[in-house]
């Protein structure tokens, strides 16, 4: 009968989970925290099965705000967040937690303009357009940045993440950087009272609404740009170079950005010629003193590894790998977590 | 329901079977049916309790906005997660209205369709046309939210938004530049969306119509339009509003594809190509990564308000159609 061999098929398959899963007694490390970072994070967790098999990672992309809070309610091992944990909710922490920086990215605008034309902006201009001042393509202002290229006389339609995002928390950064009237009107946080324009849900959301409007211009991280072939702009630093975002220009602003000894940095508009203005780090988030020794010392572990052999899979996967300066500190640091 | 329980009841108390038999068969019946009671009371009372747990947990989440924010939290239009200043009324607003948009389109729709279904089309279309609605009801809300976006908007765009702005770009609903995301898109997806259930339930509802009233209209000389409405439709109208508030439960909770399509804008403004936002999108986009307390209250308090709404329309609805079931009981007896 049908019903029957489908019941026992169903027993089996649970008997035999049940054994495997006492047989092979693996150590599972909980995570859960950041979506940016999980491609990169799920890459490592396979790899890092060769390196050694008797650890097992669960890690759920649960959103920065997600991370934060389950690693201060102490139901993970290890949380990830796109933003620096605030000062408030380090305090509601029962112990000290760590930031360990992992790999960085860019945020890009990209837009939908006849022709598409490479087009170079500044921060004033940038603040501009997402404050809803500058209303036309061929605003005076677009125009002195953009000689070469003839823009139309065409409504700006600004696209933006309507979903919490810490996309959203290095664009606003950025713009609170360049922009006091911006910091002052919206400022800067994983979603903020946005002056102008649409909502897109998730990069996917926006870099949609900017294909299919004419006249937009929205901000994605980089990766979705590059495979969705779109169009995006040269940004002045703060050292007045016109810098294309890519992985080098990343690392180059990681090098040049203060990072504190706590390493809750911002490294939105570092300073050097090469460095790309809007991008910023990932982190995970550590107790310094680990409850469990024996699955601290396992996840010490997988953190130096990821911190050496696991950067050099970040570039492949789009990803800003740490210079090495910014290595070096992180592997004091995680020679600071206590069993 | 009478005339198929009658021959059934009549056979288990049959006069030739032995009295015996009978007592045998009792006893075990007896039990069997205190334990299907209260199996059933168990599975009823489980329900109440995870809809009273749930509006509680929603108080205690959103305790702390509650005393912050007060009343205001209604009132005002103002969600800036920065500056921890959160209104919602924008939010009640554009699901309200787009939910209305929503009825206005798939309630016409929905039931000229289940009268098609029932009433008036050959046997043959009848089976296709229905799987294929019922298909409509399984499409995942991403996907009719992707579709929304890559294909649905930019369409309305192009004609009918272009359309309505040329012909009734004068009256305030129809104003101002159309960018494609906006209230209008997001009542259509949600019509889309809330379909299937409506011309399902009417379907059904209409089946039930017994035939004995459409023979009786054909008999007095009505024509198949007469004897669909007065004979059919009429009196098959509670049900079919039923059918109407499954739709608009739906519409109210309405999530993913919304937040897709509706721009995600929370502002009060007469124009539907201006966008808006729901209450359902906001807690969709920002509750993963609210991190301040007052913030994720203020979030938990948008749950507390959406579960308000959708019992408050549920009992409106429920008065709504006590008053109605009154008034043909009279014009009955008229």
């Amino acid at each position: 009968m049908k019903p029957r061999n489908f019941c026992r098929k169903i027993l089996a398959t649970v008997l035999l989970a049940g054994i495997s899963a006492t047989a092979s007694a693996q150590m599972l490390i909980n995570g859960a925290g950041a979506t940016f970072p999980y491609p990169i994070y799920s890459k490592w967790f396979d790899e890092y099965v060769k390196v050694d098999p008797s650890v097992r990672f669960n890690y759920q992309s649960i959103g920065s705000g997600g991370g934060q809070k389950q690693i201060l309610a102490q139901t993970v091992d290890f949380g990830a967040s796109d933003g620096p944990m605030s000062d408030e909710n380090l305090g509601k922490a029962p112990g000290k937690i760590l930031h360990i920086p992992t790999v960085a990215g860019a945020v890009v605008l990209t837009y939908n303009l006849a022709g598409n034309p490479t087009l170079k902006l500044d921060g004033d201009s940038i603040a501009g357009i997402f404050l809803g001042q500058i209303k036309k393509w061929n605003d005076p202002k677009l125009a002195a940045l953009n000689s070469g290229a003839k823009l139309p006389d065409q409504d700006i339609v600004v696209v933006h993440r309507s979903d919490g995002s810490g996309t959203t928390f290095i664009f606003t950064d950025y713009l609170s950087k360049v922009s006091s009237e911006w910091k002052q009107k919206a400022g800067n946080n994983t979603s903020v009272n946005w002056p102008t324009g649409i909502g897109g849900k998730g990069n996917e959301g926006v870099s949609g609404q900017v294909k299919q409007t004419p006249g937009a211009i929205g901000y994605v991280e980089l990766i979705y740009a590059t495979q969705n072939k779109m169009p995006y702009a040269e940004v002045k630093n703060s050292a007045g170079q016109f810098v294309k975002p890519t992985i080098d220009s990343v690392t180059a602003a990681l090098a040049t950005a203060e990072i504190p000894a706590d390493f809750r940095f911002s490294m939105t508009n570092a300073p050097g010629k090469d460095a790309y203005p809007i991008c910023g780090a990932t982190w995970l988030l550590v107790y310094e003193q680990q409850k469990d020794p024996a699955k601290g010392k396992k996840l010490v572990e997988f953190l130096k590894w990821a911190a050496k052999d696991g950067e050099k899979m970040a570039k492949d996967l789009d990803y800003a790998p740490l210079p090495e300066t910014v290595q070096e500190r992180v592997l004091k640091l995680i020679n600071e977590i206590k069993m | 329901m009478e005339v198929a329980t009658a021959p059934a009841s009549k056979a288990f108390g049959a006069p030739g079977e032995p009295a015996s038999a009978r007592q045998v068969m009792a006893r075990p019946s007896r039990f069997g049916d205190k334990a299907f009671e209260w199996l059933t009371c168990a599975m009823a009372l489980t329900v109440a309790v995870l809809v009273i747990l749930t509006g509680w947990e929603l108080w205690i989440g959103s305790v702390g906005a509650i005393k912050k924010f007060g009343f205001h939290f209604l009132t005002t239009s103002t969600w800036d997660p920065v500056a921890d200043q959160f209104g919602a009324l924008p939010f009640i607003y554009g699901t309200l209205v787009s939910s209305a948009i929503a009825l206005i389109i798939a309630v016409p729709l929905g039931i000229a369709t289940a009268a098609y279904l029932t009433e008036l089309a050959p046997l043959w279309i009848r089976q296709p046309l229905v799987s294929l609605i019922e298909m409509l009801a399984a499409i995942p809300s991403v996907i009719l939210g992707l579709w929304g976006i890559f294909v649905m908007i930019p369409w309305l765009r192009d004609y009918p938004f272009a359309w309505l702005k040329r012909f009734f770009g004068w009256t305030p609903l129809f104003s101002g530049s159309i960018y494609g995301p906006c209230m209008l898109a997001g009542g259509i997806i949600i019509a889309v969306m809330i379909l299937p259930i409506i011309v399902s339930v009417s379907r059904e509802i209409l089946r039930s119509v017994p035939d004995l009233q459409r023979e009786a209209a054909y008999g007095l000389g009505a024509t198949r339009w007469e004897a669909t409405r007065i004979a059919v439709l009429s009196y098959a109208k509670k049900g079919l509003f039923g059918a109407v508030i499954l739709g608009l439960g739906r519409a109210l909770g309405e999530t993913m594809a919304v937040t897709m399509v509706i721009g995600n804008t929370p502002q009060i403004v007469a124009s539907l190509f201006q966008p808006g936002y729901t209450l359902a999108s906001v807690l969709a986009n920002e509750f993963t990564e609210a991190t301040t307390d007052i913030y994720l209250q203020a979030l938990f308090e948008i749950g507390l308000v959406l579960f308000g709404i959708t019992i408050l329309v549920n009992l409106l609805a429920q008065l709504l159609l006590r008053t109605i079931a009154t008034t043909s009981a009279t014009r009955a007896v008229q």
